[in-house]
């Protein structure tokens, strides 16, 4: 049985014909990259566009690149293709731990971390692990090509900034300059594919300065300036654990939903931000839990 | 509009009209006559749908008819074409299936695996099919028949 919207296909072949097409159909024009949430979308009827832009004819889109301190990734590039990585293993372990917690292997091999990002699902994992790198989406549009900071990016449930014509080419991610490391800690029903109940990602800096972000409790995954603010230049003390975790209802502001009360929800955040910030401080003083270890 | 896509589907080169709206599992199980690919949740939950693409895993319930255009498709139709794999082997003398409604998908995942990891830990063989539902044998007879292909594997190397 087909789906019973009927659109029509399109495979352009350059970024040209694709803003082009982009900006000709507007909101009636949806971009297929993975597809894993867009044809899904579409067999529930929840979307209903004219024409479906499949951009996977485009080239160069495939590149994980590690240049002059910035990675970048493209819009084609699956978790599978992350989680394989040498360059991600290496200098961004973080973001292959987050894939590990990420959906079944068979979604991996089809989903695109830029795809993710332009769901803008409140639970997406990818939000938040990249919001601690203070890293920046690639779009090209009409006007030419602009970086969109992720902080700025999502809008709210399922949107983002993006603009008529405009589509996201891939993110940049700058590695910290600093002695550095990071802990992604995701809280799931069960052991297996799950979507996030919430997450914590935590990137501790040489100095005592730390970055942290929040998924799935927000109509948006939120960096958490406030508790960045209260850590900052100071060792991690059980006081100072405490106040940081009694900070959370000033960041973040979790709903109850299918997955979690928001009650829990903001339970187990604490938890887990006082586990991740422990663990990413001993990982960043070498003694720390490996990468892909639960600590939930 | 209907588009003619071609595929090589189990070794053989296929061709098959769609329209964009066609998803690749159907056409699979309807108009190119390949039934071990099941309707199950149609909607990446389940697993029972998957299919390998060019060599990996991935839910054929998914993916337009039109994305597999130029592209590899291998179903157990096609693993087991010479009898048996030896995977398929260490799975009947597990018992690992009761009903068999995910054992296509099971199948396709493991061998997707060991293709790369020739002989998997439990744990590797775990993450290999969490993404394949089974609601009859409680997984373990699965995951034993997997990491067993490995083992024996191994002797033979």
């Amino acid at each position: 049985m087909a789906i019973a919207h009927q659109f029509g296909y399109l495979k352009p072949s350059t970024l040209r014909e694709t803003v082009k097409t982009l900006a000709r159909y507007g909101t009636r024009a949806r971009v297929l990259a993975g597809g894993t949430d867009l044809i899904s979308l579409i067999a529930e009827n929840v979307i209903a566009p004219d024409v479906v832009v499949d951009i996977k004819g485009m080239p160069g889109l495939d590149r994980i690149e590690f240049k002059n301190g910035v990675l970048t990734i493209g819009a084609l590039v699956t978790f599978s293709d992350l989680r394989d990585s040498p360059v991600i293993a290496k200098k961004f372990p973080v973001i292959r731990e987050m894939t590990g917690w990420l959906a079944s292997v068979g979604i991996r091999n089809r989903a695109t971390m830029v795809g993710n990002l332009c769901s803008a699902v409140p639970c997406c994992d990818s939000g938040p692990v990249l919001q601690v790198y203070d890293a920046a989406v690639l779009v090209a549009g009409p006007a030419g090509r602009h970086r969109v900071p992720l902080g700025d990016w999502f809008v709210g449930p399922r949107q983002t900034v993006l603009k008529r014509g405009e589509i996201a080419t891939g993110v940049a991610v700058p590695l910290p300059r600093r002695k550095h490391a990071a802990c992604f800690v995701k809280l799931r029903r069960y052991e297996g594919e799950d979507l996030a109940q919430a997450s914590v990602t935590v990137l501790a800096l040489a100095g005592s300065r730390y970055r942290v972000s929040f998924g799935a409790v927000a109509p948006r995954p939120v960096r958490g300036t406030k508790i960045e603010a209260l850590l900052d230049g100071r060792p991690l003390s059980e006081t100072l654990l405490r106040q940081a975790v009694a900070l959370l209802p000033e960041e973040i502001a979790p709903i109850t939903d299918i997955r979690a009360t928001k009650e829990y929800r903001m339970q187990m955040v604490g938890v887990m931000l006082e586990r991740g910030l422990r663990a990413a401080a001993a990982r960043l003083a070498g003694n720390g839990p490996a990468y892909g270890t639960s600590l939930i | 509009m209907k588009t003619t896509v071609t595929v090589a589907l189990n070794g053989e080169t296929r061709r098959v009209d769609v329209a964009p709206n066609e998803i690749l599992l159907d056409v699979l199980r309807e108009k190119l006559g390949v039934t071990s690919p099941k309707i199950g949740c149609e909607r990446g939950d389940c697993g029972a749908c998957t299919v390998l693409l060019d060599g990996k895993t991935v839910r054929s319930c998914l993916i337009l008819a039109i994305e597999a255009d130029g592209h590899e498709i291998t179903t157990v139709e096609g693993l087991s074409r010479d009898g048996l794999t030896p995977l398929q082997q260490s799975l009947l003398e597990h018992n690992s299936f009761q009903c068999g409604f995910c054992a296509p998908g099971m199948v396709l995942s493991a061998t997707a695996l060991l293709a790369r990891q020739p002989s998997p830990s439990e744990e590797e063989a775990k993450e290999a099919i969490a993404g394949n539902l089974c609601r009859c044998t409680g997984y373990q007879p699965i995951v034993a028949a997997i990491v067993a292909a490995g083992q024996k594997a191994r002797q033979r190397a």
